[in-house]
């Protein structure tokens, strides 16, 4: 993947009432009271040095400056006192993961160094929360940058550097795959992923468009009608767009229409879709339009202008949706 | 050595192996699995194991210090990441020299792999005082490391120019937190 790709895709940060909660950790501590689990020492430079192919002789009289962070690390077992994480970054965090933004990701590392770390220092450290960015869409999902800057000091309390992260805290684009315990025959397997597979989203049923889905479990695709002026609409709302006549009448639509346009799905794929796959604006004979998926005509086959006749799709034992046929040239 | 803004490092191609997945990630004490798991890293939708920010972060620092020598002393490393490093690919670091003031050069090094920039950064380095226009510098040092380290060279502030902007995001596909 390339950096192009996780750039923004669009920053929806209007109704982001989140987003307010979350700045408000700007300013507040992130971790206090930190220790290095370890002074500064050659066999942690040394196999630093190792690892990055370093021969630098400057080492390891004084610690490769980008070890900065290293030192202040908890490694497998932690710091022995617990973490120094502050409960306000801690909250941060558990809200963004109910917020379903449960995977992160490191972005950027910017780090200044101030003096030369040498064997024998003992490390302190403490960090702030720096920033919290609005809501951003990026390739790998939907989540929010938070940038911490961490001051780590020696034991003398002299500043040997700074250290700024950010990471991304987001809800995943995709799900994560399943654990594949041991290989299976490709047919069981298919078969199982279809009764694994993530259902499709359910459609949000309200007092405006119960109408609507009560025709759909009938079989009958109903758009509404202005009783005053006798404007037909679609997707179904309380009052007319055309003389603002709250009074109306559903009407079954005949299910003949055509392709008004269309898009081909291929990134990023969503749970229970499968890219790429065509997804149509078809206007209705009874002249509205409605976004729906279309069927019998492989997605690089459809054509705009093209006739499509309703069909209903059984999607799983509770949804059904109303989607079209194309007649394939 | 004489340096100068639009000066081109030489290119360090650094084969992206297991072995300095994991050793970079146990060395900065990072023990994040998908940096040396890679069952776990395909259950949290990762391909392999991949490079953590803290290699990286050593690798960017070390190609500075190969290039300007021991007695250039590091003032800042600012990095964002592109693309993952993966086990099998190789990571192409270039440099150039975008300022020189006052005995510091900054210097913005990009980081290509197989599949996308890993890495895009700013280096800010100290340059070796005492060593003007005299060739290889890191050639009469090397044998003496003692005399690499200078306090005058090691204990001057940091330069304090304005961090650089990033508010683009960039992409790994998993955790990399440290705790």
């Amino acid at each position: 993947m390339t950096r192009d790709e996780l750039h923004d895709l669009d920053e929806p940060n209007g109704l982001d009432e989140l987003c307010g909660r979350l700045t408000a950790y700007e300013g507040r501590t992130a971790a206090s009271g930190g220790a290095g689990r370890d002074p500064v020492n050659e066999p942690m430079i040394r196999h630093w040095c190792e690892a990055m192919g370093d021969t630098n002789p400057a080492y390891p009289d004084i610690a490769p400056p980008t070890m900065l962070q290293a030192w202040t690390m908890g490694g497998l077992a932690g710091h022995p006192g617990g973490s120094a994480r502050s409960a306000a970054y801690d909250e941060l965090l558990a809200l963004l993961d109910d917020a379903g933004c449960t995977s992160v990701v490191a972005t950027d590392c910017e780090q200044e160094y101030v003096r030369s770390l040498r064997p024998g220092d003992e490390i302190t450290f403490d960090a702030v929360i720096e920033s919290v960015s609005p809501r951003k869409t990026t390739k790998l999902g939907t989540g929010y940058f938070v940038t911490t800057r961490m001051n780590v000091r020696t034991g003398d309390g002299e500043l040997a550097g700074t250290h700024r992260f950010r990471i991304l805290k987001y809800a995943p684009a995709r799900p994560k795959a399943e654990p594949k315990r041991e290989p299976e025959p490709e047919p069981r397997r298919a078969a199982e992923r279809g009764v694994d597979r993530p259902r499709r989203p359910r459609p949000v049923i309200n007092r405006d468009n119960a109408g609507f889905w009560q025709g759909v479990a009938r079989h009958q695709l109903l758009i509404q009608r202005c009783l005053d002026c006798a404007a037909p609409r679609f997707p179904w709302l309380p009052g007319c767009g055309a003389c603002s006549s709250q009074r109306w009448e559903a009407v079954e639509a005949s299910g003949a229409g055509t392709v008004f346009s269309y898009v081909v799905m291929h990134h990023p794929p969503f749970p229970a879709f499968d890219p790429p796959y065509a997804v149509g604006l078809i206007e209705l004979a009874e002249g509205v339009r409605m976004v729906s998926g279309i069927t019998g005509v492989p997605y690089d086959k459809v054509r705009i202008g093209m006739p499509v006749e309703l069909e209903f799709l059984r999607v799983d034992e509770e949804l059904e949706l109303p989607v079209f046929r194309g007649a394939e040239a | 050595m004489t340096v100068r803004t639009g000066d081109e490092l030489p290119p360090l191609r650094i084969p992206i192996t297991r072995t300095l997945i994991v050793a970079g990630a146990l060395a900065s004490r990072d023990y994040q699995d998908v940096h040396h798991d890679a069952e776990a890293a395909k259950e949290k939708g990762s391909p392999d194991i991949f490079m953590n920010i803290l290699t990286t972060n050593g690798l960017v620092g070390r190609y500075i210090t190969d290039h300007f020598g021991p007695r250039a002393r590091l003032r800042k490393v600012a990095i964002r990441l592109g693309a993952p490093n993966y086990p099998g690919d190789e990571m192409v670091l270039t440099g150039e020299v975008t300022s020189v003031a006052e005995g510091t050069a900054e210097v913005a090094v990009t980081g290509r792999n197989g599949i996308g920039h890993h890495v895009t950064g700013k280096v800010t380095v100290q340059l070796p005082t005492d060593a003007p226009g005299t060739g290889d510098a890191r050639k009469g040092t090397t044998d003496t490391p003692a005399a690499t380290d200078t306090p005058a060279a090691t204990d001057t502030p940091a330069t304090t120019d304005a961090p650089a902007t990033t508010d683009a995001p960039t992409e790994i596909t998993t955790p990399d937190t440290p705790r």
